[in-house]
Order: C-alpha cells, then structure tokens, then sequence
C-alpha cells in the first residue's frame, strides 16, 4: 500500500480543525466542574452557540463578532442552568440534560430561516515568511484565530486554576462548598460564574463547527460533539493540559480512520468508527480502577448542590 | 444522546397527538424521520411529502411526525405511540427501522406501515423505495467526465445494499465514460454529522480527489467542495445554495405522488400491502439541473442516459459485469434481477478496497 500520499502534515491540520470545538468545550466544562458543578448541558449550549454565533456572523459579515455572538449565546443560555441549580437548587444531572433538549430545540427555532446561506470566511492568521516555511509553516503558522486562541486558552485556564486566588476560591467551591462558605467566600455567585464562562467556551465550540469546520447552518450539527467534550473532561482528570491532549487524540484518531478509508487501507470502517469512543471508554476505566486517585481528582462536591443554611 | 433524542421524541409526541386523540373523521398520517426536517436532504424531502399530503386532501387528512428519532428501541416506541393515538397509517423512513415497524405493525393490525427502503412486508406493512441507482449512474456519468485527476471520492454511510448499490451503479457509470477512473471510498457510519462529512470530504481532497459523491445526508461535503474548488452533487434535495460553482447536479428523492397515491388508497379503502420501487420514470428520481460548468456534449449525453433509464431502454447494471473478486456476475447483455440488486451486498470489478460487513 502506497502511503506516500498520505501527507501528516495536512493530517494535523486537520485533526485540528475537529478537535478544536472539543477542546473549547471541555475546557469550559472542566472550570465549571472545578467549582462543583456538573453540567451536562454543553451539546445544548454548543448548538445555541453554532446558531447564534452563525446569525451574528452573516447579518453583520463579521465572523470574530459572530464568534463574540456565539460565547454570549452559550453564557445566556447556561444561565438558564445556572438559576435553576445554583439558586430553586435543582438538580445538576436533570437540570443539564434539560437543557440540551431546550438548546437543540430553541436552536431550530432560531436557525430555521438561516438554511442555506453561507457565512462569511474566517481569514487564517498567516504570518508574511513564516507561514510559506515548508512543514512548520503550515503546522504552526497557518491557522484560523480560534485555533490559537484554544490553545491560548488552555495555559490561562491552568494559570488562573493553579497559581491564581481566584481560582484557588474556585476550587475551593468545587472541594469543599461549606468550608468556602464559612470563609466568607459567595459560593452561588462564584459557580454562576464558573457556568456561564462554561456556557461561553460551549458557545464558542458550537460556532467553530458552524463557521470554521463546515461553515453552514444545519439542524443538529453538532451532533454530539458536546457529550464527547464531558467524556473528555474526566479523561483529562481535571487537568487543563490533559483536555488539550484528549481532545487531539480523539480529533487524531477521528481523521486518521478518514483519511487511512481515503487512502484505501482495509481496514473495516466499523473498528476504526468505533476507535475514538473505546479509547476514552477504555481511559475513562483505566482512570477510574483506582479509586484513590480518581478521587483524589475529581472536585469533592462535583453536582451538589450548595444552600448556605446546611 | 439516544436517552434526550427519546425524551424529546417522547415529548414531541404527547404534544402532537394530545390534542387530536379524539376526532373521528380525518385520517391520520404519522411520520417518523431519523434525521431533523431541517437536514434539507433525506429528512427534508420526506417532510415535503408529509406537506404535499396536506396540499392534496385539506381537511380530509391530518398529519404529524416525530424528527430525529433513532434506528431501533426508541423507533419502536415512537411507533407504538403513534399507533395508540389513533394514525391510521405510519411512514416510516428509515431502513433501519424496519424491524421495529414490523414488530410494532404485528401489534397494531388495524394501522397501515409504509417502510421505506426495506424489504420485510406483512398484510399492514408495505414497503417503498427508490430506484435510486438509477440517479447515481446518470450522476457517475457526469462524475465520470468532469474529473482531471480521474480520482472520484464517496462518501459512504452505513455498507447495506442501498448504499453499495449506490457505488457500483456511480462506478460503472463513470468507468464507462472514464476507464481511468478511480473510487476512493470512506464509510463515515453516520446518516447526519455534518462535522465527520466534513472531514472525511477534506481527507478526500488530500488523497487528489476532485469530484466527490456522497450518500450521507447533510450538504456538509458540498460546502467543503465549493472552498476548495472541486465538484460535488447535491443529495436527495437540490441543494443548489450550498455550492453554486461546486454542485454539477444533484440526485433528488421526491416522494410527493407516492404519499399522496398510498394516502389516498386509505382515504377510498382501497389500501393494500405493496411493494413498490420506482425510479427516473416514475418521477420518484429527479435529477438536478445540470451546472453550466459541464460541456455541452457531457450534458447531452447525461440527458439521453435520463431519457433511456426512465423509458426503460437503459439498465444501469447491463452485462458484462465481474463481482470484485472477478468472478463473472452477468453475462454480456444480461439486465441484473430486482432481488439481486435488493440484497446487494458486494462491489463489481475495479473497486479497491473491501466492503465492510
């Protein structure tokens, strides 16, 4: 078999484009999750940013604003999220699936008279002589504003989880909600934060997909997307750079399968299909078998809910 | 995913159906839809026969459906409900709801099923489909001629005998105009992710392909082709806003004057089991309108290759054709049987790779 022309270059380019609305997802997810809470809204909030972020973007023709859209989107909706848990106390796991199912429906809603209209292009940074560099041109200096700004993304969400007070408090919310609390510390106000910056890392992966990925508004394009992002979180166990390494292999494996199919490797399509899925199952298992450390790394009072008078 | 998907169909249901459970005189139409009406491909085009049904007999018919339901336990369900609630006739309109359908259909032997693409009937369950081999050959035709690198990409879903019947028939049809002519074949296992058909239309593009066919249903692929260049068709609708340079035709299901006939023969009680596959003549295949980026002579030749096909002078699968493995499956001039072509389960000679099971 020839693998000449299977080039890994234009392979990793391409695995970054399918991991990068993961790794925003998840990466949202994980700060919510390390103030306690447990979310599992992000496919919902993930397609209200794909809509609303593709709405911005074709009635003013600017993708950034709709990218800016789509994080305000996802923010406004996990608020929704975040009032029935943090303050009617509802539950975490019933509040979160409920809001998928609003997020994909109220994503029809809206999107239903934007089929069919094509977004405006989202220009790549290139850099004048770096990006014409053979190899590393393309691989580091080829590619659209997102892809930097999740990476970017992934060292500030560690900075601020691990070596700022802030975050600190915030994961003092997620270990120990009633310590928090007794030192003075606003647990429903910190974690309302924590939610919508969730809802807005959501929204932004959302619009990737909608703008970037296949630059198109169809009902239930993320197809799922979101459920993998909160596999991933717990893959990552918590750990920022382990989100952005969970992300790429799952991108990594999804494009290898199409691209080894395009080459015509027989391989049977239906392992390769499933090859993402058991990996993170097979991770999730590895992970969990030791209960010392997966409790070590899971927040405390993940999805419990907080009232101040316990 | 399939829990919400089964709470939001759920849902969907007592809110369609709560309302109409007690009048009499309508006949009821119910449809289940594996992927969202707003897909503007599959989902869509069965939709716009759901609406045609209303468009034709007014008042007489009342109709709703269930979107997004999933091959399988939940079909069943969404099924078994629809049926309590008084429908007189079921669409069902997915493959992979056959076995559902007949399973629900053996409990409920006073409502009509109507099973697209399968092939398992019963006294209440007819099945229909389309020829829809017939649209791809004349599309591989056209595929066949507008290649430069002579390498045709597929996006394929799921290898049942719809989809492979798919290939062969776009393969032949290309092969015969183009012997240079090369299929590169990716199954993305899914009917609707625009996301995965994206990627695979873009891995296509690395390996050299510059015309791409699909059989999954978003118009995912035929965005990526209009960036990069290439050419692609629009899939069971026109899909013409999605890639006006790119989309050199499209392969169009319409479903309008069956749903209407089968709705019909219930209104009079004249419906019985049928099976039904019809194709280019019958109008249940439509062909887009062609791209002028396609020569003259290319659009003449697709036209006439339409022209055959529906008066029935053309067979798409005509011998001599070998099985993959080469062994000989028609002789010279023999026209493959509909049962043969039902349960198609291999490539013809000249396809790389090997069909999954």
């Amino acid at each position: 078999m020839d693998f000449s022309s299977l080039s890994p270059v234009a392979m990793i380019v391409l695995l970054i484009g399918a991991a990068t609305p993961i790794l925003l997802a998840a990466l949202g997810e994980l700060v919510v999750e390390k103030s306690g809470v447990l979310n599992l809204g992000v496919e919902g909030m993930m397609i209200i940013g794909a809509v609303t972020g593709f709405i911005v973007a074709t009635t003013t023709g600017s993708p950034i604003l709709g990218l800016v859209g789509a994080a305000v989107g996802g923010a406004v909706v996990s608020m929704l999220f975040a009032f029935l848990t943090q303050y009617l106390l509802s539950n975490h796991v019933a509040t979160g699936l409920a809001l998928t199912l609003f997020g994909l429906g109220l994503a029809s809603l809206m999107g239903s008279s934007y089929n069919g209209i094509k977004p405006p292009r989202m220009a790549r940074l290139e850099v004048e002589g770096l990006s014409d560099l053979p190899i590393v041109g393309k691989l580091f200096f080829s590619h659209d504003p997102v892809i930097y700004f999740s990476v970017a993304l992934v060292v500030a969400v560690w900075y601020f989880l691990n070596r700022t007070r802030a975050g600190l408090v915030l994961r003092a919310c997620g270990e120990n909600h009633d310590a928090a609390h007794s030192l003075g510390y606003n647990v429903q106000l910190i974690r309302f934060g924590a939610i919508m910056f969730g809802g807005a890392c959501a929204g932004l992966g959302g619009a990737y997909v909608s703008l970037v990925r296949v630059p198109q508004w169809t009902e239930g394009m993320t197809a799922g997307v979101g459920w993998i992002a909160l596999a991933i979180v717990v893959f990552a166990s918590w750990k920022p750079w382990r989100v952005i390494l969970g992300a790429y292999m799952f991108g990594g494996i999804t494009i290898l399968q199409l691209s080894l199919q395009a080459l015509g490797i027989s391989i049977s399509g239906a392992y390769l299909s499933m090859t993402p899925y058991i990996v993170t199952i097979v991770v999730l298992v590895i992970m969990s078998a030791d209960r010392k450390r997966a409790s070590i790394n899971a927040p405390a009072c993940l999805g419990k809910s907080f009232h101040a008078s316990h | 995913m399939k829990f919400t998907k089964t709470l939001a169909a759920a849902a969907a249901m007592g809110f369609a159906l709560a309302g109409s459970a007690f009048a009499q005189d309508p006949v009821k139409v119910g449809f289940i839809y594996v992927g969202p009406v707003g897909d503007l491909g599959w989902s869509y085009q069965h939709d716009q026969g759901r609406l045609a049904i209303e468009a034709e007999y007014g008042d007489a018919v009342e109709t709703t459906y269930v979107e997004s339901v999933p091959e399988g336990a939940d079909a069943e369900r969404v099924m078994s409900q629809m049926a309590r609630s008084g429908v007189d006739i079921i669409f069902s309109t997915s493959f992979g709801y056959m076995d559902p359908t007949i399973n629900v259909a053996e409990n409920f032997p006073d409502v009509r099923f109507e099973h697209a693409t399968g092939y398992k009937r019963a006294d209440n369950v007819s099945t229909y489909s389309a020829r829809f081999y017939e649209g791809r050959a004349v599309i591989g035709l056209i595929a066949g001629r507008m290649t430069e690198t002579n390498k045709i990409g597929y996006i394929a879903s799921f290898p049942i005998p719809e989809v492979v019947r798919g290939i062969n028939a776009a393969y032949l049809a290309a092969k015969s105009v183009n012997p240079d002519v090369e299929f590169k074949i990716v199954w993305a296992y899914t009917w609707f992710d625009p996301g995965k058909e994206a990627d695979a239309a873009n891995a296509l593009i690395e390996q050299g392909v510059d015309v791409i066919m699909q059989h999954t249903d978003s118009p995912a692929a035929l965005t990526i082709a209009e960036e990069k260049g290439i050419y692609a068709f629009g899939q069971a609708s026109d899909m013409l806003q999605f890639g006006p340079n790119a989309r050199l035709s499209s392969i169009i299901d319409d479903w309008d004057p069956y749903y209407i006939e089968r709705v019909g023969a219930v209104i009079d009680g004249t419906w019985e089991s049928t099976d039904t596959w019809d194709g280019i003549g019958a109008g249940m295949v439509g062909i887009g309108a062609f791209n002028d980026a396609i020569p003259a002579d290319v659009q003449a030749e697709a036209q006439a290759a339409i022209d055959a096909i529906a008066a029935g002078t053309l067979h798409p699968f005509t011998g001599p054709i070998n099985k993959q493995d080469g062994t000989p499956w028609l002789a010279e001039g023999e026209v493959a049987d509909d049962g043969t072509l039902a349960g198609m389960s291999f490539y013809v000679e000249g396809i790389d790779g090997d069909l999954p099971n």
